[in-house]
């Protein structure tokens, strides 16, 4: 644990050096919960939306909203679209890290000297995926801690407010989006293990985030809506997801490979 | 200051990558406290060598036992216990020297961390600017403290490769005088150079290979190897009847004559020399003086990589 937790302050001691990592680690995720924040903002005063039909756009989340009136349901299930941006999160900040952890040190030349130390290939990925998904995350929780307190402060109905630590948003911002960071990390540093330039690893890299880029979409455009029994499957699958990625990065990281055939 | 300990006992060492043979069947033995050099031009194995030593590379064939532990089996052992200093210095920029020993401290599970840091650190001359991030750092001091990367956890082996490439003269013989120190404390050093001048100076044995190992031995042994022991003689006048005469003596290999010398090759001079000198003056020859003709390494190494082409 002690080489894990000294590779993590190593590596936060020079990726936070560079303000392109800083902005994305604080600034992003400030702009991803300004935008759910004002779309609250906006509705705030929903009881004006009266004639909104429940049953006709969102029959889908009858269940989530209870007791809610509709207008109450109608903050809830635009608010809900934006949730997606409260995953993305732990996905898009480890992926500017951990793309270039195996590839930054190669460039750097820093990796033959690392790799000659007693560290083991498990604690070396550890402190790397570490290092990336640890702020990550606690950047995502803050950033949801912002959204509640900027709602409390706009005076969100208090429905609606409760309706934020219903098990869809908690299983989404507690377990699901660590999950995917996960997953966004494995698969990072995965590619940092077999690229030679850092750009091209957080090209790559970059395109996990897709799929959430669609769930987006298709929460957004209707085509589904999320709901606590989907996101427990979801988060299930990208569970499964994760260890099958865990094992496949310790199997490539091929020392002796990153070593000679990189140049 | 061998003590007979065996630290490395390397036997039919061999690495392909893919058709490429970098390193071909290279076996030799280190004492414990020898510094053990390794000649050879680009891409003759030497790093390649040195990786399969330290445990980052795996050898294709042949087996190998670093610091008393067995390769591919005590990997982890092996790299504990040896220290690297690799081609390029590979530190962290952003980093202060401090911040990157104090790193590698903790990798290589230093007990006294702060006192070891501290030491090499002031040993290095880099103790004033221990708060200084290395990115600022000279080349120079870039590479004293990889050095001291390297010996910061007390290897029972240290790889020095290229220790004083690319640094300028003053540096390098700062670099090269704290090798010295090194081995007087009798540390075992495997030492990979370009720099034959220094690995004279530095190294008991040296190895050159090209991919192969073509020769292995003290610097003084495979210098009469190759050439054999020859005495220049320096005449007041040349003569050609000396040449005609000494040639023809039984201890006498071959003589050449250049200028007003006579540089004759003999097995034993310190048995010949005398005789040598009676005869010549015998023949009338007014002798100047009389030394020992010694070969550099670079004439033994030139030599061996004209050979190896030839083959």
């Amino acid at each position: 644990m002690t080489k894990i937790s000294t590779l993590i302050k190593k590596e936060w001691a020079e990726v936070f050096k560079n303000k392109f990592v800083l902005f994305s680690v604080a600034f992003m995720p400030l702009i991803f919960t300004a935008i759910p924040l004002a779309v609250l903002y906006s509705i705030r005063s929903s009881g004006e939306m009266g004639d909104f039909s429940m049953e006709e756009l969102y029959s889908q989340m009858a269940g989530l909203c209870g007791d809610m009136t509709a207008a109450e349901c109608n903050q809830f299930v635009i608010i809900t679209q934006f949730m997606p941006l409260f995953m993305m999160m732990p996905v898009i900040i480890p992926i500017t890290i951990a793309s270039y952890s195996i590839v930054g040190e190669k460039t750097t030349r820093t990796l033959e000297p690392l790799l000659a130390t007693p560290i083991t290939t498990i604690e070396l990925l550890a402190g790397k995926g570490l290092a990336a998904g640890l702020p990550a995350v606690f950047a995502t929780w803050v950033s949801f801690m912002i959204f509640v307190i900027g709602g409390l402060l706009m005076k969100i109905e208090s429905k609606v407010m409760a309706s934020f630590f219903n098990p869809l948003w908690l299983i989404g911002i507690f377990l699901l989006g660590p999950l995917l960071a996960l997953a966004a990390i494995s698969l990072a540093i995965m590619i940092s293990s077999r690229t030679t330039d850092p750009r091209v690893a957080e090209q790559i890299s970059g395109l996990f985030i897709l799929p959430l880029v669609g769930l987006l979409i298709a929460q957004t455009t209707g085509f589904l809506f999320l709901n606590e029994s989907l996101i427990t499957w979801i988060a299930i699958g990208v569970a499964i997801l994760d260890v099958g990625l865990l094992v496949f990065a310790v199997q490539l990281f091929q020392r002796e490979t990153i070593l000679t055939r990189w140049k | 200051m061998h003590n007979g300990q065996s630290m490395v006992v390397a036997q039919n060492l061999t690495k392909k990558f893919n058709r490429v043979t970098a390193v071909e069947q290279i076996s030799f033995e280190i004492s414990a406290g020898e510094v053990f050099g390794i000649l050879g031009p680009n891409g003759a194995g030497k790093t390649t060598t040195v990786r399969i030593l330290c445990a980052l590379i795996a050898p294709t064939n042949g087996n190998a036992k670093v610091a008393g532990f067995i390769l591919g089996k005590e990997d982890q052992h092996i790299r504990r216990n040896v220290g690297i200093l690799t081609e390029s210095p590979g530190l962290y920029d952003a980093l202060s020297a401090e911040g990157n020993l104090s790193f590698y401290a903790k990798m290589y599970e230093v007990e006294n961390i702060q006192e070891q840091v501290e030491r090499y650190l002031r040993l290095l001359g880099l103790w004033e600017r221990r708060f200084e991030p290395v990115g600022t750092f000279s080349k120079g001091m870039r590479q004293k403290l990889a050095i001291a990367r390297a010996i910061l956890h007390e290897p029972k082996v240290l790889f020095l490769d290229e220790p004083t490439s690319g640094l300028d003269p003053e540096m390098s013989r700062l670099v090269r005088d704290f090798i010295s120190e090194l081995k007087s404390e009798g540390r075992t050093i495997v030492l990979c150079t370009h720099n034959l001048d220094e690995a004279d100076r530095l190294c008991d044995r040296i190895a050159v290979i090209k991919a192969r190992l073509l020769a292995l031995d003290t610097p003084k042994a495979l210098r009469q190897k190759l050439y054999g022991r020859a005495s220049v003689f320096h005449l007041k006048q040349m003569d050609a009847a000396f040449h005609k005469s000494v040639e023809s003596l039984p201890f006498v290999h071959s003589i050449q004559a250049v200028d007003n010398k006579l540089v004759i090759q003999l097995d034993d001079p310190e048995e010949h020399n005398p005789d040598l000198i009676r005869y010549l003056v015998g023949l009338g020859a007014d002798i100047q003086f009389v030394g020992e003709l010694r070969r550099t390494l670079e004439d033994v190494y030139l030599q061996l990589m004209n050979v190896s082409r030839e083959n």
